[in-house]
């Protein structure tokens, strides 16, 4: 556990939170094309600085995915492999994944979880086990 | 004939019905009860209404009756059209057919004529100019009649299709965190959206990891049921769930095949015990007899 928020230069309405060789990262309002390219730089320096092996994004405070946001994640998601970690991407909620799979938005080459436990549980399988100290 | 005569005739028919009606009002009025007698009498006699009794039957056949003349009288049908929705509302249930309610209608109108009939016969120009006022009006109430019926009937189906939806898509967990999904029925546009909204509800609510989906009882697979299906894997993917679907036939993957629909994302099993076991293979279950535990 490393501790609090890191500081931002401004507010991302997203938060990293470091856990282990983890980053967890928690969207908490909804994010603009603007915000999701911010969040992407922003996250993938982080996987760098903390030499993270598996990432979280928490995105249950979001009612909507649209395909410019399901597309920065997936853009994320092959970003992240090539610097070693793995993405996945937890809390999409029914109606989200619903309104999702009728706009024929995917994210086949993603990883999602339920919720944030089966997301980390998820993460040990896919690092190896005993990968978080 | 030329067109001086018709609008002559035309005026004398609007003319007549206006003073007409009032006297057709009253001598029905006047022979209130036994023409109620003889009406009942031949519904009774036809075998019409079978499943009510008789006092049920008289009890309908005076409020039909009574608004009926209204009708005659005042023109609006208002009421008699909210009484016939009443009237569908509680026969319906009961099993009285379309049929049975409109010749109930037909023989009052019959059974009104005849009497109407009787009275003039010796006056056959009044004849004549009482059934001009008359048969518009009966017919037009025949009509509705009917038309109420069929369409509370109509609102009664949509109701028990509604029924029927609710409950033929259970989500239903067999071990924790496997549910299964027993499709029975057709599987059309909106029920495949409402099971999916149900089955991504269910996924969150029992934390789900892993579906079995079976369709041995759906009759039809065709692209578009296949392409809702793919749809409802997607979405369970997104909230972490893996979706095995059974039961799909012999003669339903060939026509899949054929028509060229993609289902190469999804994962197949052959029925629903071996979906069951493939899904606590992925969960980690192992399920053994206890006699083989024993030995």
């Amino acid at each position: 556990m490393s501790g609090a928020d890191p500081p931002l230069r401004e507010p991302l309405r997203v938060s990293i939170l470091a856990q282990g060789v983890y980053l967890i990262a928690s969207i908490h309002a909804a994010l603009d094309d603007e915000h999701f390219e911010r969040f992407q730089h922003e996250l993938v320096e982080r996987i760098g600085q903390r030499r993270a092996r598996g990432v979280i994004i928490d995105v249950a405070a979001l009612d909507v995915l649209d395909s410019f946001g399901s597309r920065t994640l997936r853009d994320l998601g092959q970003v992240a492999r090539l610097r070693g970690a793995e993405i996945i991407v937890v809390g999409i909620q029914a109606e989200v994944a619903f309104a999702m799979v009728k706009f024929g938005i995917n994210l086949d080459t993603m990883h999602t979880a339920l919720d944030l436990e089966e997301g980390l549980a998820l993460l040990d399988q896919l690092c190896g086990a005993g990968v978080r100290q | 004939m030329t067109s001086d005569e018709t609008d002559e005739g035309a005026q004398q028919t609007g003319g007549a019905r206006e003073e007409l009606l009032p006297e057709l009002v009253a001598h029905l009025g006047e022979n209130r009860e036994q023409l109620r007698e003889q009406w009942t009498g031949r519904i009774t006699d036809a075998q019409l209404l079978s499943a009510m009794t008789p006092e049920e039957i008289f009890s309908e056949a005076t409020s039909i009756y009574d608004n009926y003349v209204e009708v005659l009288e005042t023109g609006s049908t208002d009421a008699l059209q909210h009484y016939a929705r009443d009237l569908s509302e509680r026969i319906i249930p009961r099993g009285v057919e379309t049929e049975e309610v409109v010749s109930i209608v037909l023989l009052l109108r019959d059974v009104l004529a005849r009497s109407l009939f009787e009275k003039y016969h010796q006056d056959f120009e009044l004849l004549n100019r009482v059934l001009d006022a008359y048969e518009p009006a009966a017919n037009r109430i025949a009509n509705m009649v009917a038309v109420s019926f069929v369409q509370e009937r109509e609102r009664v189906i949509r109701d028990q299709q509604e029924a029927i939806r609710e409950l033929s898509t259970p989500v239903l967990q067999v071990r924790e965190r496997l549910l299964i999904l027993p499709i029975i029925g057709i599987l059309d546009g909106p029920r495949a959206r409402q099971l999916t909204e149900q089955l991504l509800k269910g996924i969150r609510a029992h934390r789900a990891k892993v579906v079995v989906i079976d369709i041995t009882g759906v009759p039809d697979v065709d692209e578009g049921v296949a392409n809702s299906l793919v749809q409802t894997v997607d979405a369970s993917k997104l909230m972490g769930a893996s979706v095995i679907i059974t039961g799909l036939s012999s003669e339903i993957a060939e026509t899949l095949v054929t028509v060229g629909v993609d289902l190469s994302k999804m994962d197949t099993v052959g029925d629903l015990q071996e979906g069951i076991e493939a899904a606590e293979r992925l969960l980690g279950f192992q399920s053994v007899r206890i006699d083989d535990v024993r030995r």
